[in-house]
């Protein structure tokens, strides 16, 4: 980054002034989440729920609370086994349909595409009443593999993967055809280990938001053993707001948002590029 | 950026096989393409034409029957629909216009280098990697009437707080701070991107002209910005259709349907009131809304490049 952007050499004041204000919101914007941390380490019933100040005898009681009043463990697998399993499906799918789309042609090419591009527009969560039904036609209500189905195709990722095969150097697919490879031999050999960070941006984009997804496994998940991590953490924070224990709230609050937070910040600049790439439309 | 590679034929990228035989061509990209239609099919195509029978259709013991725009009209006719239309269209404009303009602000603060501005970028991203309910969690305590994170201190500085989320007059504001707060960041990282394309001649030239902050931002950043805005602009609206989770653990629509968004509507009709004509006639509104906004992003920019 060059040295002009982070700012002109001249003596406004305006840009001065924004600045403080930026700083100012940057300590509002901390709030909720410094209140978080106070409240989840402060021992319960010390009255002072609203202090942002950190408790002089910080405690694991609320998170030791949180861990066995509501199954996290399970819920952090349900959340798990759905992320792993809807991204596993959606890189099959997304890199033969990016692979279609950047390299073969065909009549309809055009046609297909635009009806992929339709899901951008078509949200699942809209579909939820129909979708509901199809996945109880299906038998997959109240299973995990029933919260996958809908996000399987993803026209995100294929836009994704066709924009990334098309730079790989055509001529390295024509060797190894006439090396005699097959077409999945090209994908797996050629294709996919030379659009590794599409991948990797893909992913991260896909896993994050099936994560932090709530309205959608709703509708699908009845069974309180089969909930994802948002489902628990809602049903345990209407109990607890019942109850007034709100370090209790903080510190199951912490745990659901911790994975995703840390992997953030150990990860920054892959994270903030990956959510770039979701917006190359 | 038309690629060369795009226009080889057909024949070539199948093999001798499909200079025979014209149809050959396709057996391979519509088998690669297979899985992904499957699910399109099941999930994006289908819903939609079931969506669209069940909202003309009636479903009683004696049958089902068509009835044309009867659940349009009792939709239309459903105070509470009408005051969802009107919430969603409140709370799309509270929640877009400040995060713009929020987001505008921090991009322009924090573009650069430098440990601080690095900092303060994480701390306006942080709400986006966590879930909404989460947020909404974290909420449920500030907005707590009395003894809230926000009352509490208000009273100390000696000013009356508010039953944010239980006064129909504040939920849908309380609402839609949350929604700013927890989006405000997302859009910034792509504003900063954006502001990162500018070239520093054209600010350079524009400080030489003796233009001042205020005109660089009017004359060289924003319209620099426009495709940017376009962009997130769609985002945030879509975002304020799709996005509801923070209804359900803060207000469930409540106090007397104040914070009744168009998605909130849909779910209760389908799960709690079984009305599925009701639900139905309601998604396909919705889906109309979020086809005319994309039809309208489309059209003022060029579309995705895809398109073509």
């Amino acid at each position: 980054m060059s040295a002009t952007s982070s700012g002109p050499v001249t003596r406004e004041v305006t840009p001065h002034i924004a600045r403080w204000v930026v700083i100012g919101l940057a300590l509002v914007w901390a709030v909720p989440f410094w209140w978080m941390l106070v409240a989840a380490f402060r021992p319960a019933g010390s009255g002072a729920d609203a202090s942002l100040l950190p408790s002089l005898t910080p405690t694991l009681a609320n998170f030791a609370e949180a861990w066995a009043s509501a199954d996290f463990p399970l819920y952090f697998l349900n959340s798990l086994v759905i992320c792993a399993g809807i991204l596993a499906v959606q890189l099959v799918t997304a890199s033969l349909a990016g692979y279609v789309f950047a390299r073969l042609d065909f009549p309809g090419r055009g046609i297909l595409f635009a009806l992929f591009l339709v899901q951008l527009m078509l949200v699942p969560v809209v579909l939820l009443v129909p979708n509901l039904k199809t996945i109880a036609a299906l038998g997959l209500y109240d299973t995990l593999p029933g919260v996958m189905a809908p996000y399987c195709a993803t026209a995100f990722g294929t836009f994704l993967m066709r924009q990334s095969f098309r730079e790989v150097p055509r001529e390295l697919e024509d060797a190894a055809m006439i090396d005699g490879a097959g077409w999945w031999a090209r994908i797996r050999l050629i294709y996919l280990p030379l659009t590794k960070p599409a991948l990797v941006a893909f992913s991260i984009v896909s896993v994050t938001s099936h994560w932090n997804e709530f309205l959608w496994p709703l509708m699908v998940i009845n069974s309180p053993d089969r909930r994802p991590l948002t489902l628990g953490l809602a049903s345990f924070t209407l109990s607890a707001e019942g109850m007034q224990a709100w370090g209790l709230i903080a510190a199951g609050t912490f745990l659901v948002s911790l994975p995703l937070l840390a992997a953030f910040l150990i990860f920054q600049r892959r994270f903030v590029n990956s959510f770039l790439a979701s917006g190359i439309k | 950026m038309t690629h060369v590679l795009d226009t080889i034929p057909a024949a070539q990228a199948a093999g001798p096989a499909a200079a025979r035989r014209p149809w050959a061509g396709l057996a391979l990209p519509l088998a690669l393409l297979g899985p992904s239609l499957v699910f399109l099919a099941l999930f994006t195509y289908w819903p939609v034409a079931e969506v669209v029978w069940d909202a003309t259709h009636e479903v009683t013991r004696r049958g089902t029957r068509f009835v044309g725009l009867a659940n349009f009209a009792a939709l239309f006719a459903d105070p509470t629909f009408q005051r969802a239309l009107l919430n969603n269209a409140l709370y799309a404009i509270g929640t877009v216009v400040p995060s713009l303009v929020l987001a505008l602000a921090f991009a322009l603060a924090l573009n650069g280098a430098g440990r601080v501005r690095a900092l303060m970028r994480a701390v306006f991203f942080l709400p986006v990697m966590i879930p909404l309910v989460a947020a909404a969690a974290l909420f449920l305590f500030l907005f707590l009437p009395g003894i809230g994170l926000i009352d509490h201190h208000l009273a100390r500085l000696g000013l009356n707080g508010a039953n944010w989320l239980g006064d129909p007059d504040l939920a849908l504001a309380a609402i839609t701070v949350l929604t700013v707060w927890k989006n405000a960041g997302y859009y910034m990282l792509f504003i900063l991107a954006g502001l990162q394309a500018i070239p520093d001649e054209a600010k350079e030239a524009a400080l030489l002209d003796g233009a001042g902050p205020w005109q660089r931002l009017r004359y060289v950043t924003l319209p620099a910005l426009r495709p940017t805005f376009a962009f997130v602009g769609v985002i945030a609206l879509l975002n304020a259709v799709t996005q509801v989770d923070h209804v359900f653990v803060l207000t469930k629509g409540g106090p007397s349907d104040a914070t009744k968004l168009l998605l909130f509507y849909i779910y209760e009709q389908a799960a709690e009131r079984y009305d599925a004509g009701r639900a139905a006639a309601a998604t396909v509104v919705t889906l109309g809304l979020l086809a005319a906004l994309t039809a309208l992003s489309l059209s003022r920019s060029q579309g995705p490049e895809a398109a073509r």
